[in-house]
């Protein structure tokens, strides 16, 4: 809540007291950004943009074609339904554990299994998904053996909403451990505050908690996108690209055996790139406009 | 191609290798004088004994049997083999004949994919040399003057999980009817895994299309979706065995071990669909040009092509170039075949040369996820 504070002094780090001992512990930090984010960035846009006879267009205007803008539109799609999803449920399980009068333990429960769980991704989760939700999983097999056909209704584990489930797995458990500390910070002072002046409770969330959590909400949701966009291993185990999502396009010209093309792998990056951009911007536009009173 | 990811052989062939044809050395019969340097040869053994070690690359002692088909050279010959890198790709395998030339750790002999055979022998990596069973392999898999020639090969076949699915299919027809429901995958996408778009391929030649024309196939799996017996779940041995994917469209010797494997806890039967001329891939054997063990690599390749070295690669449940030809003779034994599928198919696969797997490609690329909707 405190953004700003942090800003540094108009005076260089080395001028200020204990600035030699910063830059001695920081600078690693800045190797390792260059190293691993900086550097390679900078390759994949050189690979994106040179072909054989050195600059072209070429492999960034193959973004245009029909299967690639699917490609992006599914992942977008899906990152920002399980987002939400995620946030919803995960920030409303948060905010029911934390509640006052709800037992330690089940709140120790909630964030040991949520850390677990945030951290299961991958084929290990494709797979429980698939042994039990799967067209010959064991939930679907039972509730077939009960009179109920999961697929007759229409439901996929290989679509869209299918690994919106799959994806709500590891979703909600990262947003119930990055909410809890901005929930934690809601001081219930401000909450007797507002009703000794005769504020429901619904008066309370639209006016003092909500716009309190909303920079938090926010920067969760990022995260969450951002977790889902990048997803492979999972939707891959799941569909086999059958729903068409950008990183596994990505794996197809890069490490498949059935084509090769390094150019058309890093213009697809590029273009992930390009979205996650929009994303932040966007992220920092309305953060602004929301998080305007707590500068005052 | 990739030794390191065992589902993944290649599906790309050289432009007039249509078949794998029976008797595939017609003609050569006559010109059996000229190649004679034959195994047993002393001199040539005299000559690797002195050079007195081998070096391979790229060889997992788990695929195609090269374990035991090594330690059995090393036994047979007193000659020790540094094999290299076991999980190294074809192209990497190039890559270090071309980095390590003139050095003593360079490969003598490597194992590629058909389409980095042809990259190789272009480059000029390669030193030709005949084996004495030369005429035995067929002509579409090897290059004339002996640069390379292909060791050994697969088919696309069914992988069945019989305690899920109660009678096997026998036929890419057979996919179709109800009881396979929810059954049928592939162990990944068509566009990255190559087992996956040797089955696009098979299923293509079997309805309609041809190694030039993929469409068909794609209009197959999209059917088999609509109809719900297309699972889009990538098949993994797990999911085989444990019956989440119970019929998995597969090479054949991945099929054959994972049924070994699985032997006493479940029933796995492979089957290469009838009614339509088989899908295969297949590997080479190429000895380096710059080899510092040339005639140890001499030695390893006359092994490899002996009828004991091909055999033991049937072991491994890969069929060796020479397969027809031993066939004929009678030499491998009833035990061994009865572990295989019937032999008649091996005899008329079918496989794809680069510019007919480039234009799949292209065809997949554009209809694959557009066409196939579950």
């Amino acid at each position: 809540m405190n953004r700003g504070a942090a800003r540094p002094g108009s005076a260089g780090l080395l001028a200020r007291p204990g600035g030699a001992l910063t830059l001695l512990f920081v600078w690693p930090f800045l190797l390792y950004v260059c190293a691993f984010l900086i550097l390679p960035t900078l390759m994949l846009l050189a690979t994106a943009f040179r072909g054989g006879h050195g600059a072209t267009w070429h492999y960034v205007g193959e973004l245009g074609q029909t299967q690639t803008l699917i490609a992006f539109r599914n992942s977008i799609e899906l990152s920002a339904v399980s987002a939400l999803a995620g946030l919803v449920i995960g920030g409303l399980a948060a905010y029911f554990v934390l509640r006052p009068g709800m037992p330690g333990g089940l709140r120790s429960l909630v964030t040991t299994f949520s850390a677990v769980a945030a951290n299961f991704a991958g084929v290990p989760l494709a797979f429980a998904f698939i042994a039990t939700l799967g067209s010959l999983g064991v939930i679907t097999v039972w509730l077939k053996s009960i009179g109920v056909d999961l697929y007759a209704t229409g439901f996929r584990l290989y679509s869209i909403s299918g690994l919106v489930i799959v994806y709500a797995y590891f979703q909600v458990p990262l947003m119930i451990i990055v909410i809890t500390p901005a929930l934690q910070a809601l001081r219930s002072e401000w909450r007797e505050a507002a009703e000794n002046l005769g504020a429901s409770s619904a008066d309370y969330w639209r006016h003092v908690g909500l716009p309190i959590l909303l920079p938090s909400l926010l920067s969760a949701y990022i995260l969450l996108f951002g977790n889902a966009f990048s997803a492979y291993a999972t939707p891959y185990a799941i569909s086999s690209g059958i729903v068409a999502l950008v990183p596994v396009e990505i794996s197809n010209v890069l490490s498949g055996n059935v084509m090769l093309s390094r150019q058309t792998g890093a213009a697809l990056a590029f273009g992930m790139i390009i979205v996650m951009v929009v994303v932040m911007a966007l992220y920092a536009l309305i953060s602004r406009r929301v998080a305007r009173w707590s500068r005052r | 191609m990739t030794h390191a990811n065992t589902t993944h052989p290649p599906a790309v062939g050289r432009r007039d290798l249509m078949r794998l044809a029976a008797a595939g050395a017609g003609g050569a019969l006559l010109a059996r004088a000229a190649h004679a340097t034959s195994a047993s040869d002393a001199a040539l053994i005299k000559a690797a004994k002195a050079e007195g070690a081998l070096n391979t690359i790229a060889l997992p002692p788990d695929w195609a049997n090269y374990g035991v088909i090594i330690s059995t050279f090393q036994k047979k010959y007193g000659i020790s083999v540094h094999n290299a890198a076991p999980d190294d790709s074809s192209a990497q395998e190039l890559q270090s004949i071309r980095s390590m030339r003139g050095q003593a750790r360079g490969p003598d002999a490597v194992d590629v994919g058909p389409s980095f055979a042809l990259i190789g022998a272009s480059e000029g990596l390669f030193q030709p040399y005949k084996v004495a069973t030369w005429d035995s392999i067929p002509v579409a898999m090897k290059e004339a003057s002996g640069l390379w020639y292909g060791d050994y090969f697969g088919l696309i076949s069914f992988g069945v999980n019989r305690s899920v699915a109660k009678t096997a299919p026998m036929s890419w027809a057979d996919l179709r009817k109800p009881a396979y429901k929810g059954m049928v995958a592939l162990n990944g996408s068509p566009l990255g895994a190559g087992a996956a778009f040797a089955a696009v391929m098979a299923a293509s030649i079997a309805n309609g299309g041809s190694l030039d024309d993929i469409v068909p196939g794609i209009q197959y799996f999209a059917e088999l979706a609509r109809l719900g017996n297309f699972n889009p779940t990538s098949a993994t041995a797990a999911s085989l065995v444990s019956g989440q994917t119970p019929v998995v469209v597969n090479w054949d010797y991945l099929n054959l071990a994972q049924a070994k494997k699985s032997k006493g806890m479940v029933q796995i039967d492979t089957i290469v669909p009838e009614g339509a001329k088989p899908y295969g891939a297949f590997y080479c054997q190429a000895i380096s040009r710059f080899a510092p063990h040339p005639k140890a690599a001499q030695l390893w390749e006359e092994f490899l092509y002996s009828d004991q070295g091909q055999i033991l690669f049937l072991e491994g449940f890969a069929h060796p170039v020479r397969f027809a030809d031993m066939v004929k003779r009678g030499v491998i034994s009833k035990k061994l075949m009865a572990e295989l599928p019937p032999p008649a198919p091996y005899a008329e696969a079918a496989f794809a040369s680069s510019a007919e797997s480039k234009k799949a490609q292209a065809a997949l690329a554009a209809n694959w996820t557009k066409m196939v909707k579950a």
